[in-house]
């Protein structure tokens, strides 16, 4: 009788569902997981140390890169660990900025996650569905801060630049005449605000056309339901955190359980699974969406009756206005200050803990008085996710693998860092 | 009850006829496709794209030098060398931006005091060879004569906000 010999699959870096730049090493039993080995560091880009040797504000367009599909919440992590140090708070209209773009994020980061997962699990529509919204919600990135994903836009005391007034519109071109555009510009008319509404307006149809490809599709459902449970105690020691956590049951959001910024002035309801596996995580993603939608729709009637000003006026940590630094020296003197050496943050220690799309996005920072931090260290979800793979697929079978890598919605940005 | 139900919306694949009456649906509405080199989808004022160095309307270029842009880049992907001019006046000898460390992060445009560094709404360039990405003094500022009405009419819109 011949020797029976466990074999070795190298999943990744390169295979496409790995997410980026995954490798796993599978110890299999004919399709069987025995072992799954998560590799991780082909993107580690040293974040945390750059950030020791620069000016506090410059590491703000790298925390845009960590996880770089939910750009601003990553963003907003940092900015709050700082503002935490400084012991100060941003105006009440940048506020609601902040919580208006982290749901939009939310939203882009969920939807990456269905097309994504669908893609992996055979779905294929649904990348194309997906990325049709995400297309407008890029464009509000866009319309705000001027690029599509690296914002850069939060800052210490509030964020960088009001709300627009306009939206840009498409032009007539030869493939589409003045009307069919015309007609594509009717909801870029009025301000950034009304695109928003319109928005909120038509997002949770689409969702349920997401749910009506996917719910109750036996093909889903075969490859999601029973596939990587984790039980609420395992899940809690394991460190899990945001939809992998609700998903298993537990009900733990920090928008709730520690509401930072305005959260505690929004009405929305927290999605738990009961099962804890992929299927059920699916299904707390999806209403995550929805009730993102309710809070974005919330910020809109707030952010529209209520202008104001976006930034703090403290020019020790704000640089002044343009027009006010062109006009005044002393403002000029801030100006250059700022830019040339940055501004210092007060000795001590913080960590500021947020409710990234993918768990708890947390930033714990040292300074030792200096105007670049002593210490930076990230938390990311995606990490202590990955740490638990073994758990998850051991004893699935291969193709489970990749339904699992899709739940957990890894993104190799942040876990490796 | 349940059971015959459920095993009669099983047997007809219903959720399934509904899923494609979904695609049925969108198969009949209006596309959203954009002929991408032909059209273009909107692109806003704030724009972060290739970087231009602008000039006054009587055509002195506006950099003084101060190096704000160069101390506040995060990459450090720009690099200037200054010399006084026999008029007096302090303009760069050298302004280079290695465009494969820039993170568009928009803080040299920020930064500047006279307005002369931006970051204009290009998006379409690509390099051949090697060296190709270090944008230099003498291409940042043809880049800004090209585009200055462009440029010009997004500063001013977006003054407001800044």
């Amino acid at each position: 009788m011949p020797e029976i010999r466990n074999f070795t699959l190298n999943f990744g870096p390169q295979h496409p569902a790995a997410h980026g730049v995954l490798r796993l090493v599978l110890e299999m039993d004919g399709e069987v997981i025995e072992r799954a080995d998560p590799h991780i560091g082909l993107l580690h880009r040293a974040t945390e140390k750059l950030a020791e040797s620069k000016p506090w504000n410059q590491s703000i367009g790298y925390m845009d890169r960590l996880d770089y599909v939910s750009m601003m919440c990553n963003e907003h992590g940092y900015v709050l660990a700082m503002e935490k140090l400084l012991g100060i708070t941003p105006p009440l209209r940048a506020q609601y900025i902040r919580v208006l773009f982290d749901e939009i994020t939310r939203i882009l980061n969920h939807l990456l996650w269905i097309g994504a997962h669908g893609l992996d699990v055979g779905a294929m529509t649904m990348f194309l569905y997906a990325f049709r919204e995400r297309e407008d919600l890029m464009d509000l990135y866009e319309a705000v801060s001027g690029t599509r994903m690296h914002a850069t836009y939060y800052r210490p005391g509030g964020v960088y630049r009001d709300l627009p007034d306009t939206m840009p519109q498409y032009q007539a071109s030869k493939w589409h005449s003045q009307k069919e555009v015309d007609r594509k510009n009717e909801k870029r008319q009025g301000s950034m605000l009304d695109f928003i509404e319109a928005f909120t307006e038509r997002f949770p149809g689409c969702v349920d056309d997401y749910e009506t490809l996917l719910t109750d599709n036996r093909i889903w459902k075969q490859r999601t339901v029973g596939i990587g449970v984790v039980s609420p105690e395992r899940a809690l020691q394991l460190g899990f955190s945001g939809p992998m956590l609700r998903g298993s049951g537990v009900e733990w959001d920090l928008r709730k359980k520690q509401p930072y910024e305005v959260y505690d002035r929004m009405d929305f309801d927290i999605p738990v699974g009961t099962t804890g596996d992929c299927y059920d995580r699916y299904l707390v993603r999806i209403e995550e969406m929805r009730q993102s939608n309710r809070i974005i729709r919330q910020c809109v009637d707030w952010l529209r009756s209520n202008p104001g000003p976006v930034m703090l006026d403290d020019h020790k940590l704000v640089p002044p206005r343009r027009e006010e630094m062109k006009a005044d020296m002393e403002a000029l003197i801030h100006h250059f200050k700022l830019f040339t050496e940055g501004f210092c943050v007060p000795e001590g220690e913080a960590y500021a803990a947020i409710e990234h799309p993918k768990g708890e996005f947390g930033v714990y920072i040292i300074s030792d008085g200096a105007n670049k931090p002593y210490r930076l260290k990230v938390r990311a979800p995606g990490f202590a996710h990955l740490s638990a793979m073994d758990e998850m697929v051991r004893g699935h079978m291969l193709a489970d693998v990749v339904a699992v890598i899709g739940t957990q919605d890894i993104v190799f940005g942040e876990i490796d860092r | 009850m349940d059971r015959l139900s459920n095993f009669l919306k099983s047997l007809t694949l219903s959720e399934l006829r509904k899923g494609l009456g979904v695609t049925g649906r969108h198969l009949f509405r209006r596309k959203i496709t954009v002929q991408y080199p032909e059209e273009k989808t909107p692109q806003s004022n704030r724009f972060r794209g290739l970087h231009a160095l602008r000039r006054y309307p009587n055509g002195e270029e506006r950099c003084i030098a101060c190096k704000l842009c160069e101390a506040v880049c995060p990459a450090l992907a720009i690099t200037i060398e200054a010399e006084e001019r026999d008029d007096g006046t302090r303009r760069t000898t050298r302004y280079d931006i290695d465009l494969f460390k820039c993170i568009y992060c928009g803080f040299c445009e920020e930064s500047c005091p006279v307005d002369s560094i931006v970051e204009t709404r290009i998006y379409e360039y690509a390099f051949e060879e090697r060296g190709e990405n270090i944008m230099t003094k003498e291409m940042l500022l043809a880049v800004g004569d090209k585009y200055e009405e462009q440029i010009a009419r997004d500063r001013m819109q977006d003054a407001a906000y800044r």
